[in-house]
């Protein structure tokens, strides 16, 4: 079963920028503000270093991009339409088809094998199916895996791997049917220095390919140098820890 | 369709609590299902102990105990009728056959029965089985007996054996034998897994000679007893039985024909529908089949319980994965469905499980049910009763699954893309 997801407006996408907040606010329900942003804009193919402190509310703000969670104030713009006006099952749907989303660690559905969790979200969302074209869906798996140097795990037990190996599984998943917006939460934190490079490079290499935008969030500094631009959460935002 | 191969794949990854969960289900639907069958086999069975049957006479009193001693071989009557009144009926034009009993003697607590060889034409159990011989041939002479099936498998007795009657219903050697009277076994009768089969089938000369010498119910004095050899079967005068059973012609004239026996003059008699008496018996004693059903209902709900407590506790190893899903744009509802499809495959599962268990089992211990306890558990399709109970597990199972689903649902709306251990 797949839910219809609302389309990016095409009208204007040539033009919308990947992700654009303005004005955001967020709080949980009766808590103080933890995030105020009145501005942040993300162009598309771009690829950009989001860092901040632990605690800094780096998760909270992927989660208002990729529509889980909904802001309480302002604007957020994906791909040109406003999450805040969709409803929670629309946000859902939208956030399906457009965006691939990869965790610090523990990305994989552990009953199911490589080749399914990477292609899950196709299976979930039509238009991530639509997208891959009249290929099968286990020669796009297959493709993806190639590059990304996991082939032959594709039918192994995800338990049986290691967390390289599990981390680029993500990346396949995240990047499987093409979706504009690729947010990645510290997906490189359990990774050494070698594999942090490798990764980094399959990440960027395959996201270009795929043309999407990359949204990354880490503490660690080290790796601002591999991307376009880096933005310092603490800055952007408003509300200042106590 | 995707959710369908999630829900399967994760159970199939938890495999052995999902076994147990699963196999707890089966046992409680075939525990429920089991006990319906037995049930309906038991009353169709009991009511099948006699059949053709129209009406079952005998002195007056009461309805339930002549069912009893002349069917069930229970108890006792406390009357005889006269050989006149039963051959008043015999020749009656509305009656097909009839059969009498002569009852009240017994061989080491089986009851002896005396009777005519229309007992051997005309008896009928189990809709339309006959009586048959196992081997040898009917009792035709004053002192032949045919054994029931479990008379001889008991006692060991073959053809050919020499057996004493005692007088009046004991267990084990009475106080007054007849053993200046010992029976031939001249035939064994085919098991009929009724009654039947724990009886001895003697003449109703027989029991006539047996008494021959008796007075008032006593033992011949000595000097007065009257040896077996001097008793010619012609000579014997059949002056009462006990009961007969009788077929009407018709189905009409069964009601005539108990209207006739209860308000026959000669003497006071009484005549019984026997489907009438055993469905009545079957109400008294049913209270035992609501006994078992509850069991078995709750044996249901425990059942149902263990996959609530399994699947929940299963939940809170599961927060990652469902932020997972969320993360790849699966809705909480969608979360919700995942949970409630996994609880319905154990409890579809389960109910599949447990309906082929019952028919396993039934296939397998419908001999030895019928060997031991004369009951016989027909293999029979479910029954609407039975199809209910499986959708109400269905139904159960996917209502419970809602429990462990909304907390994931409310999980995952609270954790988002958070990934709580």
């Amino acid at each position: 079963m797949s839910q219809v997801a609302p389309a990016a407006p095409t009208e204007s996408s040539k033009l919308a920028p990947a992700v654009e907040l303005s004005q955001v606010r967020f709080r949980y329900e009766g808590g103080p503000d933890i995030l105020h942003i009145p501005s942040l804009v993300v162009e598309r193919h771009e690829r950009i270093f989001l860092y901040g402190p632990s605690g800094s509310g780096k998760t909270t703000l992927l989660g208002l991009m990729a529509g889980v969670l909904r802001a309480s104030e302002g604007s957020v713009q994906v791909l040109g339409r406003d999450l805040t006006a969709l409803s929670a099952q629309q946000r859902d749907a939208y956030r399906g088809a457009h965006i691939g989303y990869i965790f610090q660690l523990f990305n994989l559905i552990t009953y199911l094998n490589v080749e399914d969790n990477i292609l899950l979200p196709c299976r979930l969302h039509r238009e991530r199916r639509t997208r891959i074209g009249g290929q099968s869906l286990a020669a796009t798996a297959l493709a993806m895996a190639t590059r990304l140097g996991i082939a032959p795990l594709l039918h192994q037990k995800v338990a049986n791997l290691s967390v390289g190996e599990q981390q680029r599984v993500a990346a396949a998943r995240a990047l499987i049917g093409m979706p504009e917006v690729i947010l990645a939460d510290e997906p490189t934190s359990a990774l050494d220095y070698d594999h942090r490079q490798r990764f980094l490079e399959l990440l960027f290499e395959c996201g270009a390919e795929a043309g999407s935008t990359l949204i990354f969030v880490s503490h660690d500094r080290t790796l601002l140098p591999f991307f376009h631009r880096a933005v310092s959460l603490p800055e952007i935002n408003h509300v200042r820890a106590a | 369709m995707v959710l369908l191969s999630l829900a399967y794949q994760s159970l199939k990854n938890r495999q052995l609590t999902s076994a147990l969960t699963l196999g707890s289900i089966a046992l409680s639907v075939a525990l429920l299902i089991g006990v319906e069958q037995v049930r309906l086999g038991a009353r169709e069975s009991f009511a099948n102990t006699i059949s053709q049957t129209d009406l079952i006479v005998g002195a007056r009193g009461g309805a339930l105990s002549l069912l009893l001693y002349t069917v069930f071989r229970i108890g006792s009557a406390t009357n005889n009728i006269t050989y006149a009144s039963y051959e008043h009926f015999r020749n009656h034009p509305a009656v097909a056959w009839t059969i009498p009993y002569s009852l009240g003697d017994s061989h080491r607590g089986f009851r002896v029965v005396a009777t005519t060889e229309d007992f051997y034409n005309y008896y009928r159990y189990r809709h339309d089985r006959p009586v048959e011989l196992a081997e040898g041939r009917i009792p035709a002479d004053i002192f032949e007996v045919a054994l029931g099936s479990d008379v001889a498998a008991e006692l060991k007795y073959r053809v050919g054996e020499r057996v004493v009657v005692t007088h009046g219903i004991t267990h084990g050697r009475g106080v007054l034998e007849h053993d200046d009277k010992p029976f031939t076994v001249v035939g064994i009768l085919k098991r009929t897994a009724t009654p039947v089969d724990r009886s001895l089938y003697i003449t109703l000369e027989g029991m006539e000679a047996m008494h021959l010498d008796w007075s008032e119910g006593a033992p011949p004095l000595a000097g007065e007893a009257i040896p077996a050899g001097q008793i010619a079967q012609q000579e014997i005068k059949i002056k009462q039985i006990t009961a007969f059973l009788l077929r009407a012609r018709s189905r009409i004239d069964t009601l005539r024909l108990q209207r006739e026996v209860n308000t026959f003059e000669d003497e006071p008699l009484m005549a019984i529908i026997p489907g009438v008496v055993l469905s009545e018996l079957w109400r008294t004693i049913g209270y035992a089949e609501d006994a078992l059903r509850v069991v078995s209902l709750f044996v249901i709900i425990i059942g149902l319980l263990g996959m609530l407590v399994s699947l929940y506790t299963a939940l809170t190893e599961r927060r990652r994965e469902m932020a997972v899903l969320r993360a790849l744009g699966a809705g909480p509802w969608r979360i919700v469905l995942l949970l409630v499809l996994e609880s319905g495959f154990l409890s579809m599962g389960g109910a599949i499980v447990g309906v082929l268990l019952v028919y396993v089992l039934s296939f397998l211990s419908q001999p030895i049910v019928e060997g031991h306890f004369g009951l016989f558990i027909p293999i029979q399709p479910l029954t609407l009763t039975a199809y209910l109970y499986v959708l109400a597990v269905i139904v159960g199972g996917l209502l419970i699954g809602f429990v462990p689903a909304l907390r994931a649902y409310r999980n995952s709306l609270a954790d988002g893309l958070t990934m709580r251990l």
